[in-house]
């Protein structure tokens, strides 16, 4: 069989950006909760919210170390898998890129080293400061890269010219037609995905027995948390799909499966998509629902894969089902984070047993949720790279052939397999230690930044005699 | 264009911030070279001691450099990448091992071991890859009408394996007179030692392409024997660093070497840029055939400009605070 280049480059930069992606969407949500710990650490002077921001602090430096690294990777991608499309975007998504880059680099060298280890260094308003920072920084690096992304899916402010993007308005480029939606459905996301992390540890530790008090703090903001964004998750999802519909039409005829633009079109339950027959098998449908929600009307028309050619419709089954995947978890969220609110009443949000173990398993949903939203966004795009204009072949790298795309992409997932492992167990390590450990943040005091994995405190493994011996990496 | 020329002064951005990676991860990545033939495994933790708080710096010029050459000459990257695939995925997966042997080996007991081995042959990987690159970049690429067309293992030749062996000493110099300069006792006789083997094997690897380029490029032969003679002060910069290197070894001056080492390279570098300028993708699209559109060069510009003082700034300042020597399972104070 021939090996095909761009099947396999794509399927190369699905996993590596994956892979990537799940570190940044954890670090943002759980950089703003630090900076909202400190605020309250600041406020009222209660050392549980010390012990909680002290520990999440910690899982914050692992998880950021492990996206530092997986993040190299990215910029080069562009260039060795995808140069004409590289070399035809240039103009716009270099400069896009550089700005990430150099605002990851402000909130690394300035703002995090604060944050991490200078606790009992700088006054606690400094430190607050620094929390704040970070967080803002973490926002900051997604405008530029949900912008650069948002504009492959709705390019505007440029001008296609002999196979060249020209910007002829950085605005309308930065803050193109979807972007307003695609960054704030992230965002929500990224709380998502912290809220629902740390409510689950704290569920764990709840379980355990172990520090109630903080623990029963942080899960009850975490409730609370969950109970406004995940139902306006699922609003600002409703104005993002309206949004794709405008500019995309065929993504959200392959979201719902819909193959012939019709009025009255049903909301499907479940379906197996047959492209080949361009039909659906064994649906099962809520008669007009998908009208009603697409267009607000019931007998609304519902643009259907069968105004392109074949070739020209994305995979649907995958967009299909990805997005039924997303979905379907954002309906469990917001269940809940209803449960959380109604088992409120005297306590028992912290002392029920099923829903604890409950939210310890949703910690992992919103990982899920966002591979799969961000399958159906870039699957769905399909066979565009750039919106209408650009699509995956004529994207591709000439020169590549299907041996040096395979050999890499094994290499690639060997590498991320071993790392990801390592990076895995560690924190497990970590969370499995948990807070009461504080104490030995003093031990290690040092008056110099160090890397991020320094402020996690947490030994790798345990040597025969049950010992550890760390290497003395600080001052005294 | 017209009011001011920014493919000049991006290729001063570009050519800076290459030269500052190749320096500062150099002697980081020659310190990973170095780690297997170090006398003790204390002096493996000094040594990794000595680098630690700042590759991470170091590695920002990288991505930095990466990014800024597809906004600045998108051909560049858009060439040279697909010539070099697999040598770039070789160079990535290397530094992504150093990388995560860095944060794992402070925290590792029983397994430190395997960190040792993903930190010194991932470090060897990047280096000898980057040699390669180098290698890579004096042979020249394959390129019809702005696209690589070469093929995937072009870029690995006797002469790029040389170079590769060549970076690989380089590196592992300017590891060892880092030592030097920041170590003391067993460690820093065991660098004193090896400086000068290195010293020659990367002087044997010069020599060896000083014959050899002119007659694989017949331009690189017209630029050095050319009338523009004023460049052969590069070279002879480049020997006076070598005879100084040797010298301050032998007096056993402690800051010396390094200093010298840096010379060596730097002059090297600028002996290469003038060998092929203004070409930037060898053979022959020139900086101003590989600029992106000017718009989108100041667009960044502007933002950079205020950037790079603080990064600058902020790399002394880390240096400054690391400033002395360091000792085993002590760290700095």
């Amino acid at each position: 069989m021939e090996l095909d280049p761009l099947i396999l480059s794509r399927i190369q930069f699905a996993f590596v950006v994956s892979f990537h992606a799940i570190f940044p969407v954890f670090t943002i949500g759980l950089a703003s909760y630090i900076a909202v710990l400190e605020g309250l650490a600041f406020k009222t002077k209660n050392p549980s919210w010390v012990k909680l921001s002290a520990f999440w602090t910690r899982v914050f430096a692992v998880v950021f170390g492990m996206g530092v690294v997986s993040g190299i990777v990215m910029s080069f991608q562009f260039g060795t898998n995808w140069s004409n499309f590289a070399q035809a975007t240039a103009n716009f998504l270099g400069p896009m890129l550089s700005y990430e880059v150099v605002t990851a680099f402000f909130l690394e060298a300035a703002f995090l080293g604060v944050l991490l280890f200078g606790r009992d260094k700088v006054p606690p308003g400094v430190h607050l400061f620094a929390a704040v920072m970070v967080a803002t920084g973490t926002f900051i690096s997604s405008f530029w890269i949900l912008s650069a992304n948002s504009w492959m899916h709705t390019p505007a402010g440029t001008e296609f010219r002999d196979g060249v993007f020209f910007v002829t308005s950085w605005s309308e480029a930065i803050f193109n037609p979807s972007f307003p939606y695609r960054f704030t459905h992230m965002v929500l996301a990224s709380f998502l995905t912290g809220g629902f992390v740390v409510a689950g540890v704290s569920a764990w530790y709840l379980l355990k027995g172990r520090e109630v008090e903080a623990n029963r703090k942080a899960l009850s903001m975490c409730l609370w948390l969950l109970l406004v964004i995940a139902p306006t998750q699922a609003v600002v999802g409703d104005f993002h799909g309206l949004n794709t519909m405008e500019h995309q039409p065929m993504k959200v005829a392959a979201m719902e499966g819909n193959w012939e633009t019709s009025r009255n079109v049903p909301l499907l339950l479940f379906a197996i998509p047959d492209q080949a027959n361009q039909t659906n098998r064994f649906e099962i449908a809520i008669p007009s629902l998908a009208s009603f929600i697409l267009t607000h009307e019931w007998d609304g028309e519902v643009p259907g894969l069968n105004e392109v050619a074949a070739e020209e419709q994305p995979p649907v089954a995958i967009v299909f089902w990805s997005f039924r995947v997303m979905v379907g978890l954002g309906l469990l969220m917001i269940v809940f984070a209803f449960a959380g609110l109604v088992l409120r009443a005297g306590g028992r949000y912290w002392q029920t047993p099923w829903f604890l173990q409950g939210l310890r398993l949703m910690s992992l949903t919103p990982f899920v949720a966002v591979l799969a939203g961000w399958f159906v966004t870039e699957i769905g795009r399909a066979p565009w790279l750039v919106q209408g204009l650009m699509n995956h072949s004529e994207a591709v790298t000439p020169s590549l052939t299907g041996g040096m795309a395979l050999f890499s992409l094994i290499g690639y997932f060997v590498v991320y397999a071993l790392v990801f492992s390592a990076g895995v167990y560690y924190l497990m390590r970590v969370l499995y230690v948990g807070m009461e450990d504080s104490d030995i943040d003093k031990e290690y005091g040092s008056d110099r930044p160090k890397r991020p994995f320094s402020a996690a405190h947490v030994p790798f493994d345990i040597d025969d005699n049950g010992t550890h011996k760390p290497l003395n990496q600080g001052g005294h | 264009m017209g009011m001011l020329d920014l493919v000049l002064i991006w290729a001063f951005i570009i050519g800076f911030g290459i030269i500052m990676y190749v320096v500062m991860d150099g002697f980081d990545l020659g310190m990973g070279i170095l780690f297997p033939f170090a006398p003790t495994e204390e002096d493996r933790d000094t040594m990794m001691n000595s680098v630690a708080p700042v590759w991470d710096g170091n590695e920002t010029w990288l991505v930095l450099g990466g990014a800024g050459l597809l906004a600045a000459f998108p051909l560049v990257y858009t060439t040279i990448l697909p010539a070099l695939y697999i040598g770039v995925f070789l160079l990535l997966a290397g530094l992504i091992f150093r990388g995560i042997a860095f944060e794992f080996r402070f925290k590792a007991s029983t397994s430190r071991y395997l960190w040792n081995w993903a930190f010194a042959g991932g470090s060897t990987l990047a280096a000898f890859a980057q040699g390669a690159v180098v290698g890579a970049y004096i042979q020249g690429f394959e390129v019809t009408d702005g696209v690589y067309t070469g093929g995937a293992l072009d870029w690995l030749s006797p002469f790029t394996i040389l170079t590769g062996f060549g970076l690989l000493a380089g590196y592992a110099l300017l590891g060892s007179t880092w030592l030097i300069m920041k170590t003391e006792g067993r460690l820093q006789e065991w660098a004193y030692r090896i400086t000068i083997p290195l010293l020659l094997g990367v002087l044997g690897v010069f020599v060896i392409i000083s014959i050899w380029t002119p007659f694989v490029d017949e331009m690189v032969k017209d630029r050095w024997f050319s009338n523009i003679t004023v460049i052969w002060i590069l070279p002879a910069l480049t020997l006076i660093c070598a005879f100084q290197i040797f010298r301050s070894v032998r007096n056993r001056f402690e800051g010396m070497p390094f200093v010298a080492t840096l010379g060596l390279f730097i002059f090297t570098y600028l002996g290469l840029i003038v060998s092929r300028w203004p070409y930037v993708v060898p053979p022959d699209i020139t900086l101003w055939d590989a600029a992106s559109a000017y718009d989108s060069q100041l667009f960044l510009l502007i933002g950079l400009v205020f950037v790079i003082p603080v990064v600058l700034a902020y790399t002394a300042w880390t240096y400054w605070v690391f400033r002395g020597k360091v000792r085993a399972g002590e760290g700095y104070h």
